[in-house]
C-alpha cells in the first residue's frame, strides 16, 4: 500500500504542468480562472484546438487516433494539473469522455473514421441527448421517437438537462425506435448533426442566473439511416456503458477545483475575523478532512485493477462529494454573511462563493441524486431488495 | 497507483479476519466482560499461535519489522468482533513507547513479556504528574485495562516513566466502566519508585501514531460490523409482509452509513500509510483519521440500535458492545472536536 505516484509519472506530471502554465501565462491567458461552463464560449473552442494541436486533447486514447495511450495515473495527473493551472473545463467534455469512448468501444470502423479525428482536433464538440422531462431518474422512460423513412431516421419529442447543446456541433440521442416498446427495450443511440431544421434549442435559466443546460426539441429532424451505435434497440446497451466511462479519471482532477473553493473560504474566514469562530473552525476543519478523504477514495477507487468488480469507495463517490461541495456552499456564505448576499456585478452574476453555493444545489441532483445513489448503494453495495423498474 | 493492499497485506487480513471470526465470539467476549476485560486465551493466541503482536516492532526489537498499515489491518479485524484484549494499552501505547524510546536495558527487560502476552500494560497520562527526586505523585482515574497491568508506563505529555504495579505507593482501584471490553481503572502514584524512558519524545510520539491509528481502525472494524450486522438483519425480517431492507426509509440510512464507512477506511489507511511512509501529511492524517472513524463508528452502532427495533435495545443482542466500545473510543486520546481544532490550527492559525 502506497501514498503517491511513480518516479516517472511524477516527471510526466512536471510535463504536464509545465505546458499547461506556459498557456495560461501566454496565449491563452485571457481564459484562465473562467469557472462557468459558459464564459468565452468561441475562446474555449480554440482552446480545444491548441489542446489537439499538441496531442493533449484526449490523452487516454489510442496513440491511432490522436491520444497517447496514456495510462490511468498519467490521465489522472493530467486532470489534476488542468485544474491546478486554473484550466477552465472542457466545453467538449463530453465528446471526449463520452462520445468518443462510446464510438471506440461500440462503433464500427467507418464510424470511427466519421467521428474521432474530429473530436480529437476539437473540431466536433458533442452534447448529450439522455434525459427527457418524463424521463429523468427513471432514464429508460424515454419517449422520444426514432423512425427510419427513405433512407433516414426521423426523430420527434424533447430532451431537456442537454449541457452546452447551445454550442455543440453534434448531439447523441437516446431514440425509442420501436413503436410501443416499454423501459430499456426498442431504444436506439443515434448520432444527429445539430444544425438542422428539425433541432431547436432553447436555454434553461438556473437558480444562480446562468444557463448551461438547454432544452431540446426535435420535430423530424434527420439523420442518415447508419447514425447508430452499436444496434438497433441496442441503446439502452450502449447508454449504459457509456454512463460507465463517466466516472473515474475525471474526479481527481475536479478536486482541485474544490481545493481552490476551500482555498478561497479560507482566505474570506482570515480576512473577516471569522476564522476565529469556533464553530467556523470546525467546519473548515471538517471540509478539509472531507476533501482529503475524497482523495484518497478516488486513489483506491483507480488503484482497484479488478474492475469486474465495484468497489465500495467507487459506489459511494458521486454521493460523496456532491455532498461535501453542497456543504462547502453553505459554509462559504455562513463565512461571508451578508456579503454574499449582494453582488456588484449586474445581470445577475455571482462570484466563486455566492456561485458555489448556488450551483452546488444541482450536485446532489445531476448524474443520479443523491436518493438515487442510496439506492445504488443499497441494492449493489448492501445486497438489499430492489427498487421497482422495468424488466429488461 | 497502489492505494491497496499487497498480497502479504491481504493474507495478513485474511488471517486476522479468519482468527476473530472463529474466536472472538459473542460468549467469549461476555465472559471476559464478566471477568477483568480480558479474553485470556484469545490474547495469547493472537500474541504467541499467530506472533501478531509485534508487528508494528522493529526486528531489532524483536518484532515483525512492518508498519502502521498492518497493525490497522489488525486492530480493524479486532474491532469488527468488539475483541477484548488489551491490544490499545500493552502493544500500542506500552510496546511502541519502549522500542522506540526505551534504553536498550528497558527493552531487554519489558518487550519480550509484552509481545508474549505475559505481561501486560497501561498508559497513564497526568498532566499534573509530580516527579521528585525519582519518585512519581499523581495518576489518572481512566486507565484502560490498568487493573491487569503489571507495569504502567506513564506520562505528563513531555517526560515518561516506566512504574511497575508490585512498586511500593500504587494503588490501583477497577472500576464499573461502561465499556466491559476494555475496562478503565484507578491508577494512583504516591511516590513510586520508577526509571525515566530513556528517550521519552521519541516514545511518546511512537505510541502516540500507532494508538491513533490503532483505535481508528478498531473503530472503523467496528463500522463495518455494525453495518453488516444490520443489512443481514434488513433482509431478514419481514414486516408488513415485505424485508424491512426493502423500505427505503431503511435502506438510505444504510447507505448512508456505508459512506461514511468508505471515507473512515480512506482515512485509517490513510494515515498509517504517512507515518510508514514519512510524509508531511502525517500528523493531519492522524487528526483526521481519529476524529473521522471514531464519530463512524457511533453513528454506525447507534443506527444498528435503531435499526433492530426493540431487540436493539437488549442485553442479550451484541448491539450494545459496538455502541459502547465506539463511544469509549470517541474520548480516548482526544475528542473529535480537539483533533478537528488542531487542523484548523494548521490550515486557520491559532485563534485569536
Amino acid at each position: 500500500m502506497k501514498l503517491g505516484f511513480s518516479q516517472a509519472d511524477e516527471h510526466f506530471r512536471q510535463e504536464c504542468a509545465d505546458w499547461l502554465n506556459g498557456q495560461m501565462a501566454g496565449e491563452f491567458r485571457d481564459i484562465k480562472g473562467i469557472t462557468k461552463l459558459t464564459g468565452s464560449p468561441e475562446r474555449r473552442k480554440e482552446w480545444e484546438k491548441q489542446l489537439a494541436a499538441h496531442r493533449w486533447s484526449c490523452i487516454g486514447w489510442p496513440e491511432q487516433w490522436g491520444g497517447r495511450n496514456a495510462t490511468l495515473a498519467e490521465q489522472v495527473i493530467f486532470a489534476e494539473e488542468y485544474a491546478r493551472a486554473g484550466v477552465p473545463g472542457r466545453v467538449n467534455h463530453i465528446g471526449i469522455e463520452l462520445a468518443g469512448p462510446t464510438i471506440l468501444t461500440f462503433g464500427t470502423e467507418e464510424q470511427k473514421q466519421r467521428f474521432l479525428p474530429g473530436i480529437a482536433a476539437g473540431e466536433t464538440i458533442f452534447c448529450q441527448g439522455f434525459s427527457e422531462p418524463n424521463a429523468g431518474s427513471d432514464l429508460a422512460g424515454v419517449r422520444t421517437k426514432g423512425r427510419l423513412e427513405d433512407g433516414e431516421w426521423v426523430v420527434n419529442g424533447q430532451k431537456i438537462w442537454t449541457s452546452l447543446a447551445h454550442i455543440s456541433d453534434w448531439i447523441f440521442v437516446v431514440t425509442r425506435t420501436e413503436e410501443g416498446s416499454q423501459g430499456p427495450r426498442g431504444l436506439t443511440f443515434l448520432m444527429m448533426p445539430i444544425d438542422q431544421p428539425g433541432i431547436e434549442i432553447r436555454g434553461i435559466r438556473q437558480i444562480n442566473g446562468d444557463a448551461e443546460f438547454n432544452e431540446t426539441f426535435f420535430t423530424d429532424a434527420r439523420c442518415p439511416a447508419d447514425s447508430y451505435i452499436g444496434g438497433v434497440g441496442e441503446g439502452w446497451k450502449i447508454a449504459m456503458g457509456l454512463l460507465a466511462f463517466e466516472r473515474g479519471v475525471s474526479t481527481l482532477g475536479q478536486q482541485m477545483g474544490f481545493r481552490n473553493e476551500l482555498d478561497e473560504i479560507v482566505a474570506a474566514a482570515k480576512a473577516n475575523g471569522a476564522a476565529n469562530d469556533p464553530l467556523i473552525r470546525q467546519r473548515i476543519a471538517r471540509a478539509e478532512i472531507g476533501l482529503r478523504l475524497m482523495r484518497y477514495g478516488a486513489l483506491r477507487m483507480l488503484s482497484n485493477t479488478d474492475h469486474s468488480r465495484m468497489d465500495g469507495a467507487a459506489l459511494t463517490y458521486k454521493i460523496q462529494w456532491a455532498t461535501w461541495r453542497r456543504d462547502l456552499g453553505e459554509l462559504g456564505m455562513d463565512v461571508l454573511g451578508q456579503a454574499g448576499e449582494v453582488t456588484a456585478h449586474r445581470d445577475y452574476e455571482w462570484d466563486t462563493l455566492p456561485n458555489l453555493f448556488l450551483f452546488s444545489r444541482a450536485d446532489t441532483i445531476y448524474g443520479g441524486t443523491n436518493q438515487i445513489q442510496r439506492n445504488l448503494i443499497a441494492e449493489r453495495g448492501l445486497g438489499l431488495p430492489r427498487e421497482p423498474r422495468w424488466t429488461a | 497507483m497502489e492505494f491497496a493492499f499487497t498480497d502479504e497485506q491481504q493474507m495478513i487480513a485474511e488471517t486476522a479476519r479468519a482468527f476473530f471470526a472463529e474466536n472472538a465470539t459473542s460468549a467469549r467476549t461476555r465472559a471476559a466482560m464478566e471477568h477483568d476485560g480480558i479474553d485470556v486465551v484469545l490474547w495469547r493466541d493472537f500474541c504467541v499461535e499467530l506472533g501478531f503482536s509485534g508487528i508494528a516492532i522493529p526486528e531489532s526489537a524483536g518484532g515483525a519489522g512492518l508498519g502502521l498499515v498492518e497493525l490497522a489491518i489488525l486492530a480493524e479485524a479486532a474491532g469488527a468482533h468488539v475483541a477484548a484484549l488489551p491490544m490499545l494499552g500493552s502493544l500500542m501505547l506500552a510496546a511502541q513507547a519502549i522500542a522506540a524510546g526505551g534504553s536498550a536495558a528497558q527493552r531487554t527487560a519489558w518487550l519480550s513479556g509484552l509481545l508474549s502476552g505475559e505481561t501486560i500494560a497501561a498508559f497513564v497520562e497526568d498532566a499534573m504528574l509530580e516527579v521528585r527526586d525519582g519518585k512519581l505523585t499523581g495518576g489518572s482515574g481512566f486507565v484502560a485495562h490498568g487493573a491487569q497491568a503489571e507495569l504502567f508506563v506513564v506520562t505528563d505529555g513531555s517526560g515518561a516513566w516506566l512504574v511497575r504495579r508490585d512498586a511500593e505507593s500504587v494503588f490501583v482501584t477497577p472500576q464499573m466502566t461502561m465499556d466491559q471490553t476494555r475496562p478503565l481503572a484507578e491508577v494512583r502514584f504516591d511516590g513510586a519508585s520508577t526509571e525515566a524512558l530513556a528517550a521519552p519524545a521519541e516514545g511518546l510520539a511512537a505510541a502516540n501514531r500507532a494508538a491513533l491509528v490503532g483505535l481508528a481502525a478498531e473503530a472503523l472494524g467496528g463500522a463495518q460490523a455494525s453495518l453488516e450486522r444490520t443489512a443481514d438483519y434488513a433482509r431478514e425480517r419481514v414486516q408488513f409482509g415485505r424485508p424491512i431492507g426493502s423500505f427505503q426509509a431503511y435502506k438510505h440510512r444504510l447507505a448512508d452509513m456505508m459512506v461514511e464507512i468508505e471515507q473512515a477506511r480512506s482515512a485509517v489507511y490513510w494515515a498509517a500509510c504517512a507515518v510508514d511512509e514519512g510524509s508531511e501529511e502525517a500528523p493531519l492524517a492522524l487528526h483526521a483519521a481519529k476524529s473521522f472513524a471514531a464519530d463512524t463508528a457511533f453513528r454506525c452502532a447507534a443506527d444498528m440500535i435503531q435499526l433492530h427495533g426493540g431487540i436493539g435495545f437488549t442485553w442479550e443482542h451484541d448491539a450494545h458492545l459496538f455502541f459502547k466500545r465506539a463511544r469509549s473510543i470517541q474520548t480516548l486520546l482526544g475528542k473529535g472536536d480537539w483533533h478537528r481544532e488542531k487542523i484548523a490550527t494548521m490550515i486557520l492559525g491559532e485563534a485569536a
